[in-house]
């Protein structure tokens, strides 16, 4: 049996890697996306381009300029000269925001008030508008604390005092590498998976191989282990990419990390061998990896936190298997987590694994055309 | 010449009428042009947002006092929390560590006693930075809640308390800051993406593995005609999804369109060209269904999803991947949908980015054609 069951893998891998654009796609996109993807997904700007409008000829404004144009941030495009210019420059997307300073800001500081400062942002993209509001507001917090020293006025009773845990300058490219490595593991299972009992029903090799000594389940290890190898290998590499080329702190138990990295490949598989021995066509295991593919991003919680997703949906994210590895990925990385903490993100995945699999064991004996 | 354009357009009119047999008979291409848009924009949109709320914090009061309770008062007033209180530090820390809290708000034992001192008291906040941007927004939210009460107390006090500069915003263009607005539209321009695609991935690579394509370029018919039969079947297929996923963004989820809807019907048109166009170009380079099959999954949905602007500010990607950015059609199109929802017909946002689609829509088209045509010989 074992004799067979290799013979049966080593015809997997061949399919696989025979075909030299096959082989090309299986290889090099997953480490040329780490390296572009990881560049790309952070939520932190770098290159806020903004409009100056400063209607005061004042020193306190002058000050408050000196800072934004201080900001490594902050990008001046344009300086105003009058409140027409404004409109255009956002609509075409030019600048992200602009500065308005009004004729009495300096009068009034001096004076002793409160003086007003006007920013428009463009909020097309309103997180991206959210974080630039938080930019600023940090710097003319600063400003303020600076200005109420100088000018020897009353301090708030109460400061804040604020730390971060895990990840102390807030880098969010710390959170989206991580959750990169999960995606592209998660292709990568797809790919190899879902379309590998459909092409065999289409050129009707399909039915030789079930005429085969060969049982179900076997047939099924056979397609199955192939998704599994290759998913480890590569996610293996993207891995060392993450740590030494992006220099993201993987501080947790790697024992945890590859477990939780195993069962998500079963579960991975699993999912790719169930589309698969329900397509009849390749077209239709196309249309299955997308539609398992999608929505397992994108409610992962990759991006967009599970957290802020309505009750209904976040019971729906209880079937992604992402959603579990993404927990750990992080965890492990940035928390130091190791299997005390992990157990209840790896057992849903042992579970939707074992229900694939058992599933799509079941259709290829009973799915027959 | 009139009687060999006239028998050009009955066998492309034959051409299309078999690709909508094909269609018939394997109902996958019909469940992407409706079934993938209605799926995904349903669970999207309701389900995507970065609008935190809801936040879990932990509150900490060494010592409560009418002082402490006052400031953790206005915490939990706040919609954007939901507050658990600890008695002891080491408690809110475990609570954090296992993920039940995303932030700490801790008030030492001294807190109601510095209050008065000239130099003040500290309120110290701690969040778990893993999410970056939750934290952000947490730290925000707090920094609002810390204002307002600071204001609170000196109009309770009786005195006016003097920030120097207030800080007066507008967004524009999405005045309520509702990420739904963006993602949503955002999406529509992920999703036409992949049933572009999607419909015309394996078609090419179908008929050459089948050998179907041999069979007809033997008759009258031309590769260009089979082509373009192709791609008026397809191009109505997908229009159908487009309009079906415009018409859920606006009437479901009530994202405003403040642009022209034919503006938007035009640029999508070009949109999807230029997305068959690249399914087609992957089917004709791929010459077989497995691995076109594969070029799209690699190929389509994540590009799309992280490169397109439609999260990720590609201002603020370093040059070399902004440069990528200018090969993922769907780049240009999250531009357009963005504006044309959001901030109206601005054309100098929309022409540059019509062009590139153009030009994109030509380049798949040509490479298709080309490589089509040098294979039969």
């Amino acid at each position: 049996m074992i004799t067979r069951m290799i013979a049966l893998i080593y015809k997997e891998f061949l399919a696989l890697f025979k075909d030299p654009k096959s082989r090309l796609v299986l290889i090099a996109p997953p480490m040329i996306q780490l390296l572009v993807f990881g560049y790309a997904a952070t939520f932190d700007l770098r290159h806020v381009q903004y409009a100056l409008y400063n209607e005061d000829k004042g020193i306190a404004s002058r000050e408050l300029v000196a800072a934004f144009d201080g900001a490594p941030a902050f990008h001046r495009m344009a300086t105003l000269q009058s409140e027409e210019q404004i409109a255009p420059l956002v609509d075409r997307r030019d600048v992200l925001m602009v500065i308005h300073i009004g004729p009495r800001f300096s009068a009034d500081l001096l004076a002793g008030k409160s003086t007003p400062l006007q920013i428009i942002v463009d909020g097309r993209n309103s997180n991206t508008a959210m974080i630039v509001l938080n930019y600023v507001s940090t710097i003319v917090e600063q400003f303020n604390m600076q200005w109420i020293a100088d000018h020897g006025l009353e301090a708030a009773p109460a400061k804040l005092e604020t730390r971060a845990w895990f990840n102390p300058n807030l880098e969010s490219r710390w959170f989206f590498i991580p959750g990169i490595i999960g995606m592209l593991t998660l292709v990568t299972t797809m790919l190899v998976t879902a379309l590998t009992v459909a092409r065999e029903r289409e050129q009707g090799t399909f039915d030789q191989l079930l005429v085969t000594p060969l049982r179900p389940g076997e047939i099924l290890l056979g397609k199955a282990l192939p998704g599994f190898i290759i998913g480890m290998v590569q996610a293996s590499v993207i891995l060392l990419i993450a740590t030494k080329w992006f220099d993201v702190p993987l501080l947790g138990s790697l024992p945890a990390l590859y477990s939780g990295l195993s069962l998500f490949l079963v579960s991975g598989v699993g999912a790719g061998m169930l589309i698969s021995s329900l397509a009849v066509t390749q077209q239709q295991g196309l249309l299955g990896a997308f539609l398992f593919m999608v929505p397992a991003v994108i409610l992962s919680g990759f991006a967009t936190p599970i957290a802020n997703m309505p009750p209904t949906v976040q019971i729906v994210t209880l079937i992604d298997p992402l959603r579990y590895f993404l927990v750990v990925l992080r965890k492990v990385f940035l928390e130091g987590a190791g299997f005390d903490v992990l157990m209840g993100q790896l057992w849903p995945m042992a579970l939707i694994g074992a229900a694939t699999l058992t599933l799509a064991s079941w259709l290829f004996r009973h799915r027959m055309y | 010449m009139g009687e060999f354009r006239g028998g050009s357009m009955m066998r492309l009119k034959g051409l299309v009428k078999k690709e909508f047999l094909q269609i018939a008979r394997d109902p996958s291409s019909i469940a992407i042009a409706f079934l993938m848009p209605l799926f995904l924009l349903v669970l999207f949109g309701f389900g995507v947002s970065l609008d935190a709320d809801h936040l879990p914090v932990a509150l900490v009061a060494e010592q409560p006092t009418a002082d402490s309770d006052d400031f953790l008062a206005s915490i939990e007033g706040s919609h954007y929390f939901v507050p658990q209180h600890f008695l002891t530090m080491a408690a809110a820390e475990e609570a954090m560590r296992e993920g039940r809290v995303n932030a700490i708000v801790h008030l030492r034992a001294n807190f109601a006693k510095r209050l008065y001192r000239p130099d003040g008291a500290a309120i110290q906040i701690i969040v778990n930075g893993v999410d970056a941007n939750t934290a952000r927004l947490t730290q925000g939210y707090l920094q609002g809640v810390w204002v307002n009460w600071l204001e609170r107390r000196a109009k309770s006090a009786g005195r006016e308390m003097v920030t120097p500069v207030q800080l007066e915003q507008r967004v524009w263009y999405n005045g309520d800051v509702k990420s739904r607005n963006f993602l949503v539209p955002g999406l529509v321009a992920i999703i036409m993406t992949l049933i572009g695609t999607l419909l015309t991935a394996l078609v090419m690579a179908r008929e050459w593995e089948r050998g179907t394509l041999e069979a007809l370029l033997v008759t009258p018919v031309t590769m260009t005609e089979v082509l373009l039969g192709k791609i008026i079947a397809y191009f109505a297929l997908g229009t159908g999804g487009m309009l079906l996923s415009v018409g859920l963004a606006v009437w479901l989820f009530g994202v405003p369109l403040v642009g022209s809807f034919w503006l938007l019907w035009v640029c999508a048109s070009l949109f999807l060209l230029a997305a068959l166009g690249m399914g087609l170009a992957i089917s004709t380079l791929a010459r077989n269904q497995f691995v076109a099959g594969q070029i799209a999954i690699v190929g389509t949905f994540l590009p799309a999803f992280l490169l397109s602007g439609f999260i990720f500010d590609i201002d603020s990607m370093p040059s070399v991947v902004q440069f990528i950015t200018h090969l993922i059609v769907a780049r240009y199109f999250v531009s357009i949908v963005q504006t044309l929802f959001m901030a109206g017909n601005v054309w100098s946002v929309v022409l540059p980015n019509v062009f590139a689609l153009i030009v994109m829509a030509i380049f798949f088209m040509g490479i298709t054609w080309r490589k089509s045509r040098k294979r039969l010989e």
